[in-house]
């Protein structure tokens, strides 16, 4: 880790203003990946442009009936903040699921979405790797990739995104709002985040000076019937293998609005809007989820280590989306809940 | 005698505790002085070749960097390979880093940055360009290199770890012709040493050849003999002090590399110099090896075994032979006629593994304990019922009778306790809720040793007394042991005893490991305090007529004073008798080794452990575990308790959660932090117990004891995994056992 300057900017403004004049400047949050990264020598920084002061670290309600998420309120605020527990547990849940406690407290919610890979080669610098240094090659692919993807992977990259919140982020459709140099812009979740394709070095479309400020839910949180499950090697402190955020809107029993979401699998939280869809008018059950599953997991591809993930994926969904219909069997560390009961 | 306040038996906190966990504790890296450099270490990035160019210049033009150590301009050190075996050291030659331009593992110290700050140093190690010439063609992973297999050189290692016993019978025949018959194949990732303190030296330049060296290690004397003999340096003037270790469990036993080149710098810079390694370089050195082995076991029809057939592979570095005992412990718990044992080393590139807590025993229990779990599922029968059937009062494999051997009590106390009777014979018939319900067991054993050592015992004229040895405190407890057992020899106060210990000035100790500290120092504590306190009952007749008739048997000594009938003289008054001189007196501990031949030794354990297993994830959750442990006697059952649990935490994790993933592409293992490197949380621990069953042991020495350092971790894991199989029905040899072993 180089020396580096280092900056508290006091508006968003100031912070951008910062970035560009300074060359190598990084702007730092809760410091819990940048921090690592620059001492692992996987990073480096001139200068750090600490946004912590730039705008409270508040939630707001908004008036289509969703709320605004500052960037730079912490996990843990976060997930215990009375508006997210009652109206948005899935988000709860899921960020309670990640890291540590520790941890939590310092992490900011613009930094989760930016947070880098923990594939190995990753963060050893002595290991060729394209994310890190385009071009040097994939190891993962013929190396260790347990905890590697299984979707949406190019033949230049196989690392999975590490986040949890995200994977609730993406199931609540969430928007994230941007400040850059060149003004505001919004960016739907699911677009935030790439594949890694041919330029794996890049993980999502912010663009160099941008900000994220806020985070925006809709209104509709799925706060009746939510899960998520996270199955990993230990029980806290562990990056998921594979997880699953799940939320369903119910009438009689019946799916009117379906959103499963999973992580650990791919670059990015995934998706498939027409395996949703398809649930719209059934009852939750096993063949349906599964049939759910075997949509959101077609195509899917394992490696010498994780082909295993595929299997799991399907009965996570289908596990997670039973457990959606009493919440509260859901145990602490999105642990798998027990729902021989229901 | 019965107002004595005996102090052994007593759950007494540890002494230290307080300093521990309010930070007072200074541990090796914790000690500043003024002028202080920082050293950090280079390590090699390739596996095998030889390095072409490092580009030291680069560096040393940066901000505060005073030198870099590398193997063109490292001072001489000393010529013979013998001068750098320490007390640890296995048959072959002692790596010595810097050395030389040859890389033989990857993650080697190349090099060490000398700097004013621990960041410049960092900064500099960080920017370290070095060229290698690579030789492409390594060998890493054990199991796809069994072809390199031989037997272990032997040398002076063969004293303490000796090769396996010869066969006996014939056991390829008894096994074709066995009623019944169990084998498994059981492998193991290398472990690696990660205790919560790092390896750190700080070592003080004192001049004229003169170092004063804070180390974290589990040995001071060890260390300071090597430092000593590797550059040339007069004993006395090296002294190793360490009386604060957090953790070490065997990574401390040989001294490390960050010793080595800390000594190297301050001694060739003629500066202070500290060297801390970071977690990821813990992943550098010494660990528990890569295992292998093959076990099988016959029985005839009811139940007996016949034979036994152990064998295992193990790793080891191109350079040192490390090997372990693996394959005795099976004929030494089962008697049978027929037995086959077979011990291999493997040479690979990669560092000299190092002895982890139940080195070998750990490994081995595992083989031999689910092997015998699959025979009595062949059987039939209970699986604690097929140990009973095979219990043997005596060490089977050298018709030896133990000093003391309470497993059976174990056996029996520790299922009453667990609810043993509860469980349903079958694989999978037990389940709460959508989980299914296993329990599993196994036995365990560890050898009980004792080496020799010396200890200083003296009372100072303010009537207090002090025994001194170097041995060090690895957590385990020895500081608030060793004095109990002197308060009690004296009938003291435990604030009236100093022990003085970890710092290499003091009397010999050797190093600190293989559950002996207890047995080893504690006699020394026991002989000099008998001596001593022969000392204050001539004193005393020499200061009092009332003495005059005393002698050994009939004075007491009591709270401070030498009693004799009515009579009484306070230490203080018998040092003032000595004209204010302090009366001490060494003496040397040793195990009664012409005795101690006809017998065998050994502590013992049965593990029980229920777990959950919510099949359709793998999902496993070890809710109960109880260890029944027969170890002699139990001098501080709080501390012994703490053992106990830190070894089955460690079952835990070796049994569901620890690897090292390894690229043999590479030769490197790719998850060197705590992050990836999974030890358990809180959340993967559930309820724990522990149960010391009564074990009066009379021969093994005056105290009755037998160490507990590692007993508690060798059941666990096999108990686990066969719990595991009662749970799901499915057999799962190959540790860590991750869910999707088990989908
Ligand atoms: C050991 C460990 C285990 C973990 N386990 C989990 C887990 O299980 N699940 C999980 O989800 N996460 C896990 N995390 C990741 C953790 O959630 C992230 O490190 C954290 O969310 C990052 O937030 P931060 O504020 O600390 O980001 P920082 O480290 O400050 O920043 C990260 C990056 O984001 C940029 N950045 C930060 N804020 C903004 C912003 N507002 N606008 C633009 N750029 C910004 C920084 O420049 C930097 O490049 C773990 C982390 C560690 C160290
Ligand atoms: S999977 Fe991606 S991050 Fe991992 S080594 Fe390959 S390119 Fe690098």
């Amino acid at each position: 880790m180089d020396n580096f300057d280092y900056r508290l900017a006091a508006t968003t403004a100031e912070a951008q203003q910062l970035f560009s004049a300074g060359k190598g400047a990084r702007y730092v949050a809760g410091g819990t990946n940048l921090i690592d990264l620059l001492k692992y020598n996987l990073a480096d920084a001139d200068m750090l442009v600490d946004i912590n002061q730039t705008q409270p670290a508040v939630i707001k309600e908004l008036a289509d009936g969703g709320v605004r998420i500052s960037a730079l309120m912490t996990n843990a605020e976060t997930a215990y903040h009375p508006l997210i527990e009652q109206r948005y547990p899935l988000l709860s849940k899921a960020i309670l699921a990640g890291a540590s406690a520790q941890i939590r407290n310092m992490a900011t919610n613009g930094g989760n979405l930016l947070q880098r890979t923990r594939c190995y080669y990753f963060y050893d610098a002595a290991s060729p790797c394209n994310k890190r240094n385009p071009g040097s090659g994939c190891p993962a692919i013929t190396g260790q990739n347990r905890m590697m993807a299984i979707l949406g992977t190019s033949e230049h990259c196989i690392a999975v995104f590490p986040s949890d919140m995200c994977v609730a982020l993406a199931a609540l459709e969430a928007v994230i709002l941007i400040s850059g140099p060149d003004g505001q812009r919004t960016v739907k979740f699911e677009d935030f985040h790439r594949l890694p394709g041919d330029h794996p070095e890049i993980d999502n479309i912010l663009r160099p000076g941008e900000l994220i400020t806020a985070i925006d839910l809709p209104p509709a949180g799925f706060s009746k019937n939510y899960a998520y499950l996270k199955l990993r090697d230990r029980s806290s402190y562990a990056f998921a293998l594979v997880s699953v955020a799940t939320g369903f809107e119910l009438e009689n029993g019946i799916i009117k609005n379906a959103r499963i979401a999973l992580g650990g699998v791919a670059h990015k939280p995934w998706r498939v809007k027409e395996a949703e869809k398809q649930l719209i008018g059934k009852l939750v059950n096993k063949e349906t989820l599964g049939t759910a599953a075997d949509k959101i997991l077609q195509g899917a591809m394992g490696f010498e280590h994780n082909t295993f993930k595929i299997e799991l994926a399907k009965r996570a969904i289908i596990r997670n989306g039973l457990t959606a219909l009493k919440p509260e069997l859901q145990l602490p560390g999105a642990q798998p809940a027990d729902i021989s009961m229901l | 005698m019965t107002e004595m306040n005996t102090t052994i038996g007593k759950p007494i906190s540890r002494l230290e505790g307080f300093d521990k966990v309010t930070g007072a504790a200074k541990y090796a890296a914790d000690h500043h002085v003024p002028d202080m450099l920082y050293g950090y270490v280079v390590n090699s990035i390739i596996t095998k070749g030889r390095i072409t160019k490092i580009h030291t210049d680069e560096v040393m033009a940066l901000p505060g960097i005073l030198e870099i150590l590398t193997h063109e301009n490292r001072m001489s050190t000393a010529w013979f390979d013998i001068q750098y075996a320490d007390m640890d050291a296995p048959s072959g030659t002692v790596f010595k880093p810097l050395h030389d331009d040859r890389i033989k593992y990857n993650g080697q110290p190349i090099a060490l940055v000398i700097a004013e700050t621990f960041e410049q140093a960092r900064l500099g190690a960080a920017k370290l360009r070095v060229e290698y010439k690579e030789e492409k063609q390594h060998a890493t992973e054990l199991k796809s290199n069994l072809e390199r297999a031989r037997p272990p050189k032997p040398g002076m290692a063969f004293l303490l770890k000796p090769p396996p016993p010869k066969p006996t019978g014939d056991f390829e025949k008894a096994y074709q012709e066995a009623a019944f018959r169990a084998e498994g194949e059981y492998h193991h990732s290398a472990e690696f040493h990660n205790p919560m303190e790092l390896f750190a030296s700080t070592v003080l330049y004192e001049g004229k050849g003169k170092l004063t060296i804070y180390s974290k290690t589990q040995g001071t004397i060890n260390d300071q003999t090597f430092i000593a003999n590797v550059f040339g340096l007069k004993y006395q003037n090296v002294r190793v002090i360490a009386p604060y270790v957090g953790g070490a469990f065997g990574s401390g036993l040989r001294p490390q590399h960050q010793l080595y080149l800390a000594a190297m710098a301050a001694l060739q810079l003629k500066r202070h110099v500290r060297v801390v390694l970071d977690r990821s370089q813990m992943f550098t050195f010494g660990h528990r090896p890569q295992t292998l082995m093959q076990m099988r076991i016959s029985a005839d029809e009811d139940g007996k075994v016949t034979g036994l057939n152990h064998e295992g592979y193990g790793e080891t570095s191109t350079y040192e032979d490390y090997s372990e005992i693996l394959v005795k412990w099976a004929p030494m718990l089962y008697p049978a006629a027929n037995t086959l044992l077979k011990y291999d080393l493997v040479p690979l590139d990669v560092a000299t593994p190092l002895d982890m807590r139940a080195p070998g025993g750990s490994t081995a229990f595992h083989a031999i304990e689910c092997t015998m779990d699959q025979l009595a599922y062949q059987l039939n029968i209970d699986p604690l019922e097929l140990r009973i059937k095979n219990y043997s009062e005596v060490d089977p494999l050298e018709n030896k009778p133990f000093t003391s051997k309470e497993l059976k009590a174990c056996y029996l106390q520790g299922a009453e306790k667990f609810g043993w009777l509860d469980r349903k014979p079958e694989p999978r018939s037990m389940r709460r809720g959508n989980k299914l319900v296993g329990y599993g067991m196994a036995t365990g054993m560890w050898d009980a040793m004792q080496l020799p050592a010396r200890v200083e015992a003296r009372v100072t004229p303010d009537g207090k007394l002090h025994i001194k040895s170097a041995i060090t405190d690895i957590g385990t407890g020895t500081f608030t042991i060793m004095t109990q057992i002197a308060a009690e020899q004296f009938g003291m106060a435990m604030e009236d005893v100093i022990f003085d210990y970890g710092n290499s000035a003091l009397p010999f100790a050797p190093i600190q490991g293989g559950s002996f500290s207890t047995s080893t120092v504690g006699i020394a504590v026991v002989n000099a305090s008998k001596a001593l306190k022969k000392k204050l009952l001539k004193l005393a007749i020499k200061a009092s007529d009332q003495f005059k008739s005393a002698d050994v048997g009939t004075v007491s000594f009591i709270k401070g004073n030498i009693v004799y009938g009515d009579h009484s003289l306070s230490f203080v008054e018998l040092v003032a008798a000595n004209g204010a001189k302090p009366i001490l007196t060494r003496n040397m501990g040793y195990p009664h080794a012409l005795k101690l031949r006809k017998y065998a030794m050994a502590a013992h354990s049965a593990a029980f452990v229920e777990v959950e297993v919510d099949e359709e994830l793998g999902f496993i959750k070890v809710t109960r575990a109880l260890t029944a442990v027969a170890a002699g006697r139990i001098m501080n059952p709080k501390t012994a308790r703490s053992q106990i649990l830190g070894g089955m935490v460690w079952g835990i994790s070796k049994a569901l959660h620890e690897e090292t993933l390894l690229d043999p592409a590479m030769g490197k293992y790719m998850n060197q932090n705590l992050a990836e490197y999974h030890l358990p949380v809180h959340a993967d621990i559930h309820e724990l117990e522990v149960l010391f069953v009564e074990e009066e042991d009379k021969i093994i020495n005056e105290l009755g004891t037998k160490g507990v350092g590692e007993i508690g971790l060798v059941a666990i894991t096999p108990a686990i995994v066969n719990a595991i199989y009662h749970a799901t029905g499915k057999r799962i040899n190959d540790l860590p056992v991750h869910f999707d072993k088990l989908l």
